[in-house]
């Protein structure tokens, strides 16, 4: 018998009854207002350590250019598709061909879109769509810079978990990121900083100018 | 220990004999595990629908014991079609040896290691050093056990018995670090600095999966430091070991379990990072993926009635953080891999209840309940503990003599605990200094095994409310 039939006769043998429906009576929605949302949103993600700069669309390079500056990072990575004018005090790195860990390792930041934002638990999801890139560009650099749009936020990890099934379903890698790389470790309390970027700064963006 | 990481070499009483004397493991637990409980209720109370969840999470789990075959068999289907590779394991022996032969077949000698108890569980780095393969553990607190020689203490921080000024000595001695401070954020980057050449140039990675979905084939791993991401990433092979009880059925079931376990665990609304992945993806992470699932006695758990649902746990380490016993007597003397109240019914099962030392841990426990009101899955670990006294006192029966007043106490707990609203009434007696189970407002000492023991402790009072009856009133 192969280990596969044998572990499977085992658990037909231990002849589990079906056991009564699952109780889905959570809640499904934050029941926040749209304003609420996107306040929530910044807040929660600033209580981890993240930056959280709010502005219009049409704002995004002098923001960009004043982080940049403030934070003295120059080389910056940037995925296929995202389409954003860099400042010209700024040096793109694309990664085509394929950048190497090491060719990342000297680049000060990398610049992503992501594929949703959560409100209630300060969180941004990238799926490798388009302007995310590779899992490893936003995992080498020391600082990852994330535009997300105030239309991508929900309320609640129900709310995105329901918009993140097309991403699954289609085979994508997913990343939850919740305020930079950190650690519980010594003494279980949350330091930040260890393997993932230290620095993480969320631009939170509302259409128009 | 004799093959895994899951065998005590000691009874229980005798082993915590030699923590408890241990004043400075004590000093640091205590502190870690009040500060975790502190904020752990504010990050519990602010969500309003935790109760909701919990039954979600309980009721799921039990749905997927029930329908556990057609669940790993999608699984595999699943990961197949997504160009993984899905490997069976019956035993610790067989994971290992599956675990080798894949590392030996890339040619690597060396390998990085994302933390997975489930790979302690089966010794899987010892096994790889003796075939010549260097395992090196990435996440800090296993990192610093396995700088220190150490064995872990606690399934989600398993250094949590050292305090940052022992972790900095550590790493000053073994990393050459001579003018580290004990900061942690600095000692947090001695282990970046350390670490991060070898992330860059591994090329294989192994994990363990703390969710792995049926449908989709997706595999979740939850972390904080980024070493996790770093291992799922950069290397060519990945190789991830699995317990055969942690397949879900659907991806939308994470909605449930992606809010229960960071708060239950390390009391934030969210872990910095979590990472899922199905299969291969074309250009981006690993080329080869491997997922090994791991029987080594969850099917034994799952024949008994009662005790199958200590499977239900998602490790997220709220009993340990809340448990006196464990607190006093820290995760060592439970000579497994699963420390706490866990550890006391799901090491005993997994091996069996006839191994002598295993048998003593289900009396490692006040039955104050506090395990009980914590988990976020809801396992009634008083339940299982009492049942498991019984087996073994049947056990004992059988094979030795045993004082017939050790039988009797174990019946009425037996009766007590053999159901929930008993249980609750006998928690309120406990408050009010009566009931079977209580001298002078504390619980014990405890009739059976570890009578001597508690005798001798001073175990933590029942508190005046539950948090169950808190609840109840307050939501
Ligand atoms: S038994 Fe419950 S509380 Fe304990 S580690 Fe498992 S899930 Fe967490």
């Amino acid at each position: 018998m192969s280990a596969k039939e044998a572990i499977l006769a085992r658990v037909r043998a231990a002849g589990v009854q079906s056991a009564a429906s699952v109780a889905r009576a959570y809640r499904k929605n934050s029941g926040w207002t749209r304003t609420e949302i996107l306040e929530q949103f910044a807040e929660r993600t600033a209580e981890y350590k993240a930056e959280v700069i709010r502005g219009r669309e049409s704002d995004l390079t002098t923001l960009l250019e004043e982080v940049c500056f403030r934070r003295m990072l120059s080389r910056i990575v940037v995925p296929a598709g995202l389409n954003v004018d860099l400042p010209s005090s700024l040096t793109a790195v694309f990664d085509q061909p394929p950048l190497t860990p090491e060719q990342l390792e000297t680049c000060d930041a990398v610049l992503t879109s992501c594929a949703l934002g959560i409100a209630e638990t300060g969180t941004i999801v990238l799926d490798g769509g388009p302007g995310q890139g590779r899992r490893v560009l936003s995992l080498i650099p020391d600082t990852h810079l994330c535009i997300v749009w105030g239309r991508q936020i929900v309320g609640s990890v129900p709310e995105g978990v329901a918009a993140l099934e097309g991403s699954v379903r289609a085979g994508r890698a997913l990343t939850w990121i919740s305020g930079p790389s950190a650690t519980s470790d010594i003494e279980l309390s949350r330091v930040e900083g260890v393997h993932g970027p230290r620095n993480l700064v969320v631009f939170l963006l509302e259409e128009g100018t | 220990m004799s093959d895994g990481g899951i065998h005590p070499a000691k009874p229980f009483p005798e082993a915590a004999h030699l923590t408890l004397q241990d004043g400075q493991m004590r000093r640091n637990l205590g502190h870690a595990t009040r500060t975790i409980r502190a904020k752990r209720e504010k990050t519990v109370l602010e969500l309003p629908d935790w109760e909701e969840l919990r039954e979600a999470g309980s009721s799921l789990k039990a749905h997927v014991m029930a329908n556990l075959e057609p669940l790993l068999l999608q699984l595999e289907q699943s990961v197949t079609r997504a160009g993984g590779v899905v490997h069976w394991a019956r035993d610790a022996e067989e994971a290992r040896a599956i675990v080798t032969r894949l590392v030996q077949g890339t040619g690597a000698k060396d390998v990085v290691k994302v933390k997975s108890i489930t790979t302690d569980e089966i010794n899987l780095n010892g096994a790889l050093e003796a075939a010549g393969i260097h395992t090196l553990e990435t996440d800090l607190a296993e990192l610093i056990v396995q700088l220190a020689h150490d064995k872990p203490s606690h399934i989600l921080v398993p250094a949590i018995h050292k305090n940052r000024a022992e972790i900095r000595e550590l790493f000053v001695r073994e990393l050459g670090l001579p003018d580290l401070s004990d900061e942690p954020r600095e000692l947090a980057g001695a282990a970046r600095t350390y670490l991060r050449k070898k992330f860059l140039s591994a090329k294989v990675a192994i994990s363990g999966a703390n969710f792995a979905v049926a449908a989709t084939g997706t595999v979740g791993v939850v972390e904080s430091e980024g070493n996790g991401r770093m291992c799922l990433t950069l290397p060519d092979t990945l190789i991830t070991l699995m317990g055969i009880e942690k397949v879900l059925p659907q991806w939308q079931d994470l909605e449930i379990f992606l809010q229960l376990l960071p708060r239950a665990s390390t009391a934030e609304r969210m872990n910095p990072y979590t990472s899922f992945w199905t299969g291969v993806h074309a250009g981006d992470g690993p080329k080869a993926f491997h997922l090994v699932l791991l029987d080594n006695g969850r099917t034994r758990v799952l024949e008994d009635e009662v005790g199958r649902q200590a499977l239900h746990c998602i490790r997220c380490s709220a009993c340990l953080n809340v448990c006196p016993v464990y607190e006093r007597a820290g995760g060592h003397a439970y000579g497994s891999v699963y420390p706490g109240p866990i550890g006391a019914i799901l090491t005993p099962q997994l091996i069996g209840m006839e191994h002598e030392n295993a048998n003593t841990l289900p009396f490692a426990s006040s039955l104050c309940g506090a395990c009980y009101d914590a988990c976020p899955v809801k396992i009634n670990i008083p339940e299982v503990l009492v049942h498991l006294r019984a087996r073994a006192v049947e056990h004992k029966k059988a094979h030795s003599s045993l004082p017939t007043l050790e039988g009797s106490a174990m019946t009425v707990m037996a009766w007590v605990f053999g159901d929930a609203s008993r249980f609750a009434f006998a928690q309120k007696l406990a408050r009010l200094g009566q009931g079977p189970l209580v001298k002078e407002g504390k619980i014990g000492p405890l009739p059976g095994l570890l009578g001597g023991w508690t005798e001798t402790r001073d175990l933590k009072q029942v508190p005046k409310e539950s948090f169950r009856e808190w609840w109840g009133k307050n939501k």
